[in-house]
């Protein structure tokens, strides 16, 4: 395999509340703090990742496009997906050996629409999506099958808050209070916040990421693995996927300083935890984590950004970045990075 | 001026929605559906799939041809609550999301479940289709699944005319003046109230009646949660109260204090409807209310 870091990663400041901003106006300004501190303006590869239902127009992404200088034609790719998983189309693109940079980006504007019902179009359209099964409902059915208790919930959200409002790119929220249900048994604060924002990340190969990086987070583990679909052919108190992705990724191999896991609801903490085998040494979500900003189609790669910063800043040495996808952590994405 | 924020109205929609083929396997179960039936497809490892999928989701290979019909009855293994339905959901009103496991198959469908309360539901809870009518081939030809009949409501009532003896009678007659009757048995001394014709104790007839003052102690009573037509709210405090001279207490209400402060012993004094508004009845008793006297050793 070629040694690949990433080099560079940049965020906006999240916002729970479209600030007028197009998605062009709001990828550039991370896009420029990602080519400043690489010192790269071109690359040999780019790969986004969005979501077309977010601004309910097809293509949308093209017009993302006007932020890249795309002219003459560059080598681009886009992921209909959390842009964790167009870092790592990038990363399999850089195992080629042709080329030796990598721009990735994603972005996401969940304001604009119903974020609940815009995740019942990824489910599947024979069997669940015309239930009209909305994102926090298939969320809570989870919940109730992993039997988290109350008070473990309220503290995940309350860490996870206390952590964000620390963190000048996350919102600021309130320590969880009320009782009132979402859907039952999650409670409202158990939900991630709305959230606009986009995130960039830069990966070099070998000798280019030591010359443009003083720390460079070296990918030493990367994979992805998935469950099926249908919520009832599964063990939702689990996560089997994210177990294996982790022991694909060599998760533990070594003990971990910091992990950075895409938990939308407070329950998957649990799951993701126990999938990972983390112990109780390891920080998870020291950013806040999604609970605190959930940029959809850039919270996964924000994971994966945060904790090679940690590495990039010589505060941890070994650290996890987790994304996720589809209904109740379908899919699970784990890279591990090393300095 | 600042220019007023732009904002455009948009929707997404394809008109009349997309046309999607089925396959076979997924055509199966739909058919199968609108016809009333609920079917499962096997797997090659002997799995039994519900909803059927065209490939094993643990192996990834083809499912085997053979369909099973499965339910109707199913158990919930488990749910979320809905207590505020949304726009594009199945019912108008509460209801939980539930994995079903059908009887017969191996794993658990996701459906709808109307079981009006939250409290209903439970894991293990078994529970059957309400097949929508004008079934045409889609999952929500089942409209809901609902709990099975566990149990009945049994409505109860005769009607009668009764009369209340004359002891009875004549005890009511001194209500209605504002009195308690009450009388002494010959042979063990014992007053009791309300008037009676014979003593229990001695089994003989009792013939000397005795008025009884309106006042009482306190022997023992009952926070009662549960409403009563008699009783002015909930919770309400039901007593023995010994009345003075008596030697058997009798059941009254207790009111105009809360209900955490009765206490045995206490002094009470009925609490009488105006004059005018009496009958022979014991509604003539509102209740009986504490005399604020110190509290008597029983």
């Amino acid at each position: 395999m070629r040694e690949i870091a990433v080099v560079a990663f940049a965020q906006t400041r999240h916002s729970a509340v479209d600030e007028g901003l197009g998605e062009p106006e709001l990828i550039l300004p991370v896009l420029d703090e990602v080519r400043e501190r690489s010192g790269l303006r071109k690359f040999g590869f780019t790969c986004s990742g969005s979501c077309d239902y977010l601004a309910g127009a097809p293509f949308s992404f093209v017009s993302a496009l006007d932020a890249l200088g795309a002219w003459p034609p560059i080598s681009e790719s886009h992921v209909e997906m959390d842009a964790a998983w167009a870092l790592y189309e990038a990363w399999v693109r850089l195992q080629h050996g042709d080329v030796d940079s990598a721009l990735i980006y994603g972005f996401g504007k969940s304001s604009q629409g119903d974020l609940r019902e815009i995740m019942t179009l990824q489910l599947d359209p024979y069997y669940l999506a015309p239930l009209g099964l909305d994102q926090v409902s298939y969320a809570a059915l989870q919940a109730s099958a992993c039997g988290a208790d109350r008070a473990e919930l309220d503290e995940v959200v309350r860490r996870s808050r206390a952590a964000g409002r620390d963190n000048p790119y996350a919102l600021d929220l309130p320590d969880p209070s009320g009782d009132g249900y979402e859907v039952e048994p999650l409670r409202p604060y158990d939900v991630a916040p709305i959230t606009d924002g986009a995130a960039a990340v830069v990966l070099a190969a070998g000798d280019l990421a030591r010359e443009v990086c003083e720390r460079p987070a070296w990918i030493t583990g990367i994979a992805h693995r998935i469950d099926p679909h249908y919520l009832g052919m599964r063990d939702l108190a689990r996560s089997a996927s994210a177990a294996e992705a982790a022991r694909a990724a060599g998760v533990g191999k070594g003990s971990l300083d910091v992990a950075e896991l895409h938990v939308q609801f407070s329950h998957e903490e649990r799951i993701l935890r126990q999938a990972l085998e983390l112990p109780d040494s390891t920080v998870v979500n020291p950013s806040g984590g999604p609970l605190a900003a959930n940029p959809v189609m850039a919270t996964g790669l924000i994971r994966i950004g945060e904790a090679a910063s940690r590495i990039m800043d010589g505060t941890a040495s070994r650290t996890l970045g987790h994304a996720a996808s589809g209904p109740c952590l379908q899919h699970n994405l784990v890279t591990v990075m090393e300095g | 001026m600042p220019s007023e924020e732009l904002i455009a109205e948009h929707v997404l929609e394809f008109p009349g929605g997309y046309t999607r083929t089925t396959g076979p396997v997924i055509g199966r179960f739909l058919t199968e559906l609108r016809d009333g039936r609920i079917v499962g497809v096997r797997t090659a490892g002997g799995r039994t799939l519900v909803p059927p999928l065209e490939y094993d989701p643990d192996t990834g290979e083809a499912v085997t041809g053979e369909f099973t019909e499965v339910g109707p009855t199913g158990t919930v293994e488990g749910w979320a609550w809905v207590s505020e339905p949304r726009a594009g959901h199945p019912l108008e009103r509460p209801f939980a999301w539930a994995l079903i496991r059908l009887d017969g198959a191996d794993t658990a469908l996701v459906h709808a479940v109307d079981a009006g309360d939250v409290r209903a539901m439970r894991p293990g809870l078994r529970v059957r289709p309400r097949w929508r009518t004008g079934r045409t081939g889609h999952i929500t030809d089942i409209e809901s699944f609902v709990p099975e009949v566990t149990r009945i409501v049994s409505p109860v009532r005769t009607e009668y005319r009764v009369r209340p003896g004359k002891s009875l009678a004549r005890f009511l007659e001194g209500i209605e003046r504002g009195i308690f009757l009450g009388c002494r048995c010959g042979s063990c001394g014992k007053v009791y109230v309300p008037y009676r014709l014979s003593c229990p104790e001695c089994g003989v007839a009792i013939t000397e009646e005795t008025e009884l003052p309106d006042t009482g102690t306190i022997t023992t009573f009952a926070i009662n949660n549960l409403p009563d037509p008699r009783a002015p709210e909930v919770p309400f405090v039901s007593a023995y109260i010994l009345l003075d001279g008596a030697d058997i207490p009798m059941i009254a209400l207790v009111g105009d204090v809360p209900a955490h402060e009765v206490r045995q012993g206490m002094r009470v004094r009925a609490v009488w409807v105006p004059e005018e508004e009496r009958t022979a009845s014991m509604s003539n008793i509102r209740w009986f209310a504490p005399t604020g006297e110190p509290d008597v050793e029983l």
